[in-house]
């Protein structure tokens, strides 16, 4: 497990063109942050069917990056949404946690990348 | 775009992830294809409807209409049918994948999608309709449209069964004296126009055209797809026929060339009808008495110089709006029994 697994990464890369990544990074970021507000206003108002479409949507852009800590979380919270259990405890900050990493990690990609 | 035989597609791709949709679009469109995008299951099946396109690219999980509707209407649908689609799944839809693949899915892929994967399924996918396509469009230069789309939907194996149809056999007067006339291309020409017109009328009337021999022909009507009032679409097709040669033979006589005289006969009942011939080539025929009887009368409406006769059994199927003659019982050769021989105007 890895914070982005770079084979994925790269292959997705020469998928979409250099010149794109940079675009679909920022796609997913933006994404990625308002899926997030969703988690959590979910869990607020007890809404177990946006908490799983927000997971989803987070688990599957997660793994196109290959961000595998943020997937394997992410899917979870997916799985637990589904079985309406939104009990999800300390995990959510450990959600975010790893969400700031790949952040991190794919933001310094992007310049590297120009 | 290494392969010398690749070809641009018209692409939808429709996603309700946004990274998903560019993710895939954008690699589409590296490929060499040209790619749209839907947001929702909904969005997606208007523009699959609206937009001549080769093949869909297909998220199962969507608000508005999730892929299986989509799919089901697209199954349903005459005009979408034959389009192909590629179901994309995250690894745990593996189950809704399989239902859509019995739904009518050509192929499915797995999210995140491997680059390679996508251009081999892509591809694979839009050569089968290709072949598919290219099928379907020589099956229809021999055939009507309903039995083209029956075969292309119960496939086909060679061997016959015994069918209820009618046959219609025609003939040109005197070909070979006409042919021996006049300049080689001038006949084929002439032969060309006279079978596109007479393919018209049969098709038309929901008969098949089975044989050309020379400047013969031999149809079935109620076979391979039976339906009813074969009998009545047989002569009707054959008295189309003679109204178009009636036309085309005024155009002849207008530019001073010979005009065409022809022969029909036609017979129903039991026949042995199937593919013959090879896997790789095979023709739908028909043999048996009903066919050879309808061969006879044809041969002899050049004897009583009437251009259309047919069988008692083919006059019973027809209604009274057409004015049939009795022309009384004939013996034929190789057969024991006198025929009861017809004719309409």
């Amino acid at each position: 497990m890895s914070v982005l697994n770079m084979n994925v990464f790269n292959a997705l890369k020469e998928s979409v063109g250099a010149d794109f990544i940079g675009e679909l990074i920022d796609a997913f970021l933006d994404d990625a942050a308002s899926q997030l507000d969703s988690l959590q206003a979910a869990l607020r108002n007890n809404e177990a069917a946006s908490f799983v479409r927000a997971a989803h949507g987070l688990k599957s852009n997660a793994a196109t990056f290959g961000a595998e800590d943020l997937f394997a979380l992410a899917r979870q919270f997916e799985a637990a949404g589904r079985e309406k259990n939104l009990e999800v405890g300390d995990q959510l900050e450990r959600l975010i946690a790893a969400f700031e990493s790949v952040r991190e990690k794919i933001s310094q990609l992007k310049t590297s990348n120009g | 775009m290494d392969n010398p035989n690749f070809k641009p597609a018209r692409l939808l791709v429709v996603d309700d992830n946004k990274v998903n949709r560019l993710a895939l679009s954008r690699s589409l469109q590296l490929q060499g294809h040209f790619v749209e995008t839907a947001a929702d299951g909904k969005e997606g099946l208007e523009k699959f409807s609206a937009g001549n396109f080769d093949l869909m690219l297909l998220d199962i999980e969507m608000p508005r209409m999730n892929g299986f509707e989509v799919l089901e209407a697209c199954i349903n649908d005459v005009n979408l049918k034959q389009i192909p689609i590629i179901m994309t799944s995250a690894m745990e839809e593996l189950d809704a994948v399989v239902k859509c693949v019995e739904l009518g899915a050509e192929d499915y892929l797995t999210k995140p999608v491997n680059p390679i994967l996508l251009r081999a399924r892509v591809n694979a996918s839009l050569e089968k309709k290709r072949l598919r396509d290219e099928q379907r469009r020589l099956f229809k230069m021999f055939t009507s449209e309903e039995v083209a789309e029956e075969l292309s939907r119960v496939g086909f194996s060679l061997g016959g069964q015994t069918v209820v149809a009618s046959v219609l056999v025609a003939d040109i007067r005197s070909f070979t004296t006409l042919a021996e006339s006049q300049d080689p291309s001038e006949i084929i020409s002439l032969l060309n126009r006279y079978f596109s017109m007479m393919f018209e009328s049969i098709t038309q009337n929901g008969g098949i055209v089975n044989q050309i021999l020379g400047d013969g022909l031999l149809a079935m009507f109620g076979a391979p797809i039976f339906f009813e009032d074969h009998r009545e679409k047989a002569v009707q097709a054959a008295l189309q026929m003679l109204r178009q040669l009636d036309v085309f033979n005024a155009q002849q006589q207008a530019e001073n060339k010979t005009p065409l005289q022809i022969g029909i006969g036609i017979a129903s009942g039991k026949m042995v009808a199937g593919y013959t011939g090879t896997q790789e080539r095979a023709i739908y025929t028909c043999i048996g008495d009903t066919v050879n009887l309808a061969s006879r009368i044809e041969e002899y409406t050049k004897e009583i110089r009437r251009p259309l006769l047919f069988d008692e059994n083919t006059r019973r199927g027809l209604p009274d709006k057409f004015s049939v003659e009795d022309l009384g019982r004939v013996i034929f050769k190789g057969k024991s029994q006198a025929i009861n021989i017809f004719a309409a105007k």
